[in-house]
């Protein structure tokens, strides 16, 4: 079978795993199943940005915030529902993602700098949303419980997860079909050798500025949803730095710039973390350690993440 | 008269960020790698001080050279047995190797030492000093200038001694450097060292001044890299500078605008600075860069 193929397969079966699962999941396994593909979000959203057009962002939390803040701000102080709230979110993050590019590349930041910047933006927001009141200050923003689906609130947790499974399911078909035509390939391109990719006549600036607007979006979709899922939001948990990494990471363990990779990187993370903390209830920095030294294996001994090297292997017994 | 003061507050804290902020500077502009285990690594140094003070009952001043040691051994075996392998991989997989020892770090120190804040009191310094109107605490000043003596030790060993002539040698043309019979992958090693070696000065120094807990090196660690880009990476007197700038700039903008706001100043200025000068307030147009 071809690798294409089979990656399909593969994919049609773990998403009909995905569905069925949650039917036999009691409370506690359905909120680890939800912070699997909230995390698997996060990481296709960087996945657009730094997988495939390799503009290695270190900043998503600055779009997931904007998109939990935007939706929230609109609910609570104007009863704007979430789902008009989410979309205005992502168009919000895309713009400041838009804006954040289009200044790096102006002035032709590259590589570490680039990731510096988007960092510093996030830090920015996040010190911005801390003092000002009109956006709720360091107290954050505590959203009522209606269980209205016309205002993003299910009464059942298996809702929740459906809507954000469709999500999920959205992007990765978005990035699938991306990575086949033309836009997609230039992008890797622009990844490779960006000014090759110019010199052949691709759009460098504009495409890389569509990726970075596209990867936002998504981060502040994810954001609204955490709002609506968890009920609450600060400053000091939308745009922390960790969630910056919890884009990251899973593209990193299952491979950066693969369709089907931050999904597997997201299943093996977030489970590995709850055994360790139910194993190891009494000691506090178990999970973190664990996750450190993940990344520290991953980045030395296994750069193209698991299914990365998978594909690989396959692609290379094909030819 | 409150101007002077936190004028003053300013230089001395900004002493303090410049020598962690030195060690980055020197990391990045000789091996070229961005550490983000720069603030877990300034934590450290503040436990090792920490651990020989109340284990051996040391004063903090006699515990920091043995904490060098410590440093130096711990730098020098990160860089030969982990950032070695992938020296010649894309820039952000040594930003994210660094990333994961931060993790570690903080959380094998978060276990050790739990996350209680913790403080080390120094016989004779519990008063402050007052000059005039001012006051000041004496391990501040303590600080402030042993800060200036290790930068001149630094530039001492960089500039003249041999050790300093091949790192600068290997980080200019590594290929050239080894062809000269320099050995490289040890030079680098002792590079990476030095630099572990001044943030963990720099953490040592502040356990009498303030109290500290086992994330406290994160909120070093982008103030660090704001110094080190606004002084030229890799230029250890333009980052003296800037440490001593960004510490005023933060010591004043937060007693005229209060709280946090001084945070996003500084992130701001960043900003302006890796848009508008990429090599730093100090540094010539870089011509390899982009």
């Amino acid at each position: 079978m071809k690798t294409n193929k089979l990656e399909t397969v593969t994919l049609i079966i773990l998403l009909s795993i995905a569905i069925v699962v949650p039917f036999f999941f009691g409370r506690y396994l359905l909120s680890v199943a939800i912070s699997v593909l909230i995390m698997a979000l996060l990481g296709q959203s960087w996945n657009i940005m730094s997988g495939y057009a390799g503009q290695f962002s270190f900043g998503h939390a600055a779009f997931f915030g904007i998109g939990a803040y935007s939706s929230s701000i609109l609910y609570i102080d104007h009863g704007i529902s979430p789902w008009i709230g989410m979309i205005v979110g992502m168009i919000i993050a895309a713009l400041v993602g838009v804006l954040i590019g289009f200044l790096s590349f102006r002035y032709k930041l590259r590589g570490d700098f680039f990731a510096l910047v988007t960092l510093a933006f996030a830090e920015i927001l996040r010190v911005l949303f801390n003092n000002t009141k009109a956006l709720k200050g360091a107290g954050g923003i505590l959203i009522p419980y209606k269980t209205k689906w016309t205002e993003f609130q299910f009464a059942s947790d298996r809702t929740f997860y459906f809507v954000l499974l469709a999500m999920v399911v959205a992007a990765t078909v978005f990035i699938a079909v991306m990575s086949k035509r033309k836009f997609g390939i230039c992008l890797v391109a622009i990844k490779e050798n960006q000014d090759a990719a110019g010199a052949l006549g691709v759009p460098v600036l504009k495409y890389k500025l569509i990726a970075m607007a596209i990867s936002a979006a998504i981060a502040a979709m994810a954001g609204t949803f955490y709002a609506q899922y968890y009920g609450f939001i600060d400053p000091a948990i939308v745009f922390a730095a960790s969630i910056s990494v919890e884009a990251i990471v899973p593209c990193i363990i299952g491979g950066a710039g693969t369709l089907g990779g931050p999904l597997l990187g997201a299943l093996i993370i977030i489970p590995l973390q709850e055994i360790s903390n139910s194993i190891f209830e009494e000691v506090n920095g178990l999970n973190m350690i664990i996750y450190g030294t993940l990344i520290v294996i991953f980045v030395v001994f296994c750069r193209n993440g698991i299914y990365g090297r998978i594909i690989r292997k396959l692609k290379g017994a094909e030819s | 008269m409150q101007t002077v003061q936190s004028l003053l507050d300013g230089i001395l804290m900004g002493g303090v960020y410049a020598l962690a902020a030195l060690g980055l500077s020197l990391i990045f502009g000789v091996l070229k790698i961005t550490n983000f285990a720069h603030g877990a690594m300034m934590t450290i140094g503040m436990y090792t001080v920490y651990a020989l003070c109340t284990g051996l009952g040391l004063n903090p001043y006699i515990a920091l050279p043995i904490a060098i040691i410590f440093m130096f051994v711990l730098g020098f075996i990160i860089q030969r047995f982990l950032i070695k392998r992938i020296e010649q991989a894309p820039a952000h997989n040594q930003l994210l190797l660094t990333l994961g020892l931060a993790y570690i770090f903080e959380n094998v120190i978060l276990i050790i030492f739990s996350p209680n804040y913790k403080t080390i009191s120094v016989g004779g310094f519990e008063k402050a000093l007052h000059i005039g109107e001012l006051t000041v605490a004496p391990a501040k000043l303590v600080a402030f200038c042993v800060v200036i003596v290790v930068t001149a030790a630094v530039y001492f060993l960089l500039y003249k001694t041999h050790i300093g002539k091949s790192i600068r040698a290997a980080s200019q043309n590594d290929m050239g450097a080894k062809l000269m019979g320099i050995d490289v992958p040890n030079i680098r090693g002792i590079a990476f060292g030095i630099g572990v070696v001044c943030t963990g000065i720099a953490g040592g120094l502040l356990t009498p001044v303030m109290s500290f807990y086992p994330t406290l090196g994160e909120s070093f660690q982008l103030k660090c890299f704001v110094i080190a880009v606004l002084g030229g990476m890799g230029n250890l007197w333009g980052a003296l500078v800037s440490g001593l700038l960004i510490g005023v700039i933060e010591s004043m903008s937060g007693y005229l605008l209060g709280g946090s706001w001084s945070d996003m100043i500084i992130y701001a200025v960043f900003i302006l600075i890796l848009f508008i000068r990429p090599t730093g307030l100090f540094g010539r147009r870089n011509r390899r860069e982009n």
